[in-house]
């Protein structure tokens, strides 16, 4: 009888339920890459057990070193945005990689930029990637920047307290948006805004962007001023350096403009525009 | 009430706790040699806690005709440690009539700071040197911390002005540049400052060294700067 009460009392749309509840989870369990299902350690509280396990702060012999250190910059100019980044990877004290890849291409017409965790970065603007192509499928049109970024910062928010951690800023240009540029972190923050600077590096690559930016800067210039930028950053911070990694984005989309060793930048900076006066060159003294 | 002033806690005191200083991090140092000068400014703050005590501060000592010294650190050992300087350089120029140069000074402060820094109860103050000297007429600028570190450089900063601005200078400084240039990177690094830093250090305080002595510069602290 209580069978017979449970098999009519389901709701309506679960009667014609094509699988079994066991079928409807053997194929759960067999999903695709990218996917929010993740295996969880087998503990009481994975987000502590995660933070006792990666936090080199707190303990500096922890058995899993995320990367954090980074310089990446984003503003909004007159011709579209600028996107650029340093390429060094570290963990503690130890310099992981000098060629990564910050510059993460969404689509052909959106832009991310990594700082904190490489892997939360690389996966969850993978994930981006996949929801704005799906958006595209079924709405047959592109997705705005604003729409873009609150799917990204809705996701990382249901995550917060749980370890993410990523400072990441979306790129694009749309017809309807302009030029849009969005920042966002693990904490759940999401800002519309002109110019952002995130990562360690930040400081330094503010202190000269914010000098010489302007909305009506040109082209040239603002190519430029990015990649001073990142590398004023490069020269100060421990955490910064390798290449510098710029992009143009426009309404066509984004075009890549180099991927530049900073040393020999730094020497041509130094010798022909007489700039870091404070190191010195000769080899007397 | 300073926390290691005394080793047994006063019965008197109204406190709960350690007090809290305000943090030196915060109080702007800024130093730029030029051709013929050096200049040096501080934020006018002093800042306890949450609180602004005074707005008009002026945390830098003349130790000589051409010798300048900006401060920050603890509450207390700056004004302290800054003067004990002070006294000691104008004793030797009354004595030997004649002043102390720059480096010899920057030597001299350093040699003081780390003997104290080996006592039961350091100085916690970082300092700015800056002076023209009298006999070379070369401008001069040290950076001084309180772990007694010592180093001559072109421009200089303490606290989280470096932060935001070596950048700018290691852009913009160029070894020859004039007095009017100075201040022009000094109000761009103060427009960074207002910009960027969280607290309001209420503006700063300037003074150029040059060979003819000591002057204070005039420095619109009231510009209103606009984001990005």
């Amino acid at each position: 009888m209580d069978t017979l009460v449970a098999r009519y009392s389901r709701p309506k749309y679960q009667q014609n339920e094509v699988f079994s509840e066991q079928e409807q989870q053997d194929l759960a369990d067999a999903v695709p890459s990218l996917s929010l299902k993740f295996i969880m350690p087998p503990v009481a509280h994975p987000s502590a057990w995660l933070r006792a396990a990666t936090d080199d702060r707190s303990n500096p012999s922890c058995p899993i070193k995320i990367a954090h250190g980074t310089t990446t910059l984003a503003f909004r100019f007159q011709h579209g945005i600028i996107v650029a980044t340093d390429s060094r990877a570290t963990a503690g004290n130890w310099i992981a990689s000098q060629t990564v890849k910050k510059v993460i291409e969404i689509n052909s017409d959106l832009l991310g930029t990594m700082a904190g965790g490489a892997a939360d970065c690389q996966y969850w603007l993978a994930w981006l990637g996949m929801q704005c192509r799906l958006h595209e499928l079924r709405h047959k049109r592109r997705i705005s920047v604003a729409a873009a970024s609150k799917i990204l910062a809705n996701l990382v928010y249901q995550y917060k307290g749980m370890g993410l951690s990523m400072g990441t800023m979306c790129a694009g240009v749309t017809k309807e948006e302009g030029p849009a540029l969005y920042y966002i972190d693990s904490d759940g923050t999401r800002l519309a805004g002109n110019l952002f600077c995130v990562g360690s590096g930040q400081t330094f690559a503010y202190g000269v962007l914010d000098a010489e930016y302007r909305y009506d800067l040109s082209t040239d210039e603002a190519l430029e001023l990015g990649s001073r930028s990142i590398l004023a950053a490069t020269h100060r911070d421990a955490y910064s350096g390798g290449f510098i990694n710029l992009y143009h984005v426009r309404e066509s989309g984004w075009e890549k403009h180099g991927f530049t060793d900073t040393n020999p930048v730094f020497w041509k900076t130094k010798l022909e525009k007489g700039e870091f006066s404070n190191v010195t060159s000769d080899l007397a003294e | 009430m300073a926390p290691h002033s005394n080793g047994t806690s006063p019965h008197w005191s109204l406190k709960s706790g350690v007090h809290q200083q305000g943090c030196p991090e915060l109080q702007v140092l800024l130093g730029i040699t030029g051709k013929d000068f050096t200049l040096i400014a501080a934020s006018k703050a002093a800042m306890r806690g949450a609180t602004i005590l005074k707005a008009a501060d002026d945390k830098t000592r003349q130790l000589n005709k051409n010798t300048l010294m900006a401060f920050s650190g603890e509450a207390g050992d700056t004004v302290q440690f800054a003067e004990y300087i002070q006294a000691n350089a104008q004793l030797y120029s009354m004595r030997n009539e004649t002043d102390l140069s720059p480096s010899a000074l920057a030597n001299f402060v350093r040699g003081e700071l780390a003997s104290s820094l080996r006592s039961r109860k350091p100085y916690n103050v970082n300092l700015l040197l800056g002076g023209v000297d009298p006999i070379t007429d070369k401008p001069s600028l040290y950076w001084l911390d309180y772990l007694a570190s010592l180093a001559p450089v072109p421009y200089a900063a303490h606290g989280y002005a470096q932060y935001y601005c070596l950048s700018i200078l290691d852009k913009h400084h160029q070894p020859d540049i004039t007095l009017e240039r100075g201040m022009e990177l000094l109000n761009l690094c103060a427009d960074e400052l207002k910009r960027r830093l969280p607290i309001d250090f209420k503006g700063l305080v300037v003074k150029a060294v040059t060979k003819d002595g000591t002057v204070e510069m005039p420095f619109d602290n009231d510009r209103i700067v606009k984001s990005a």
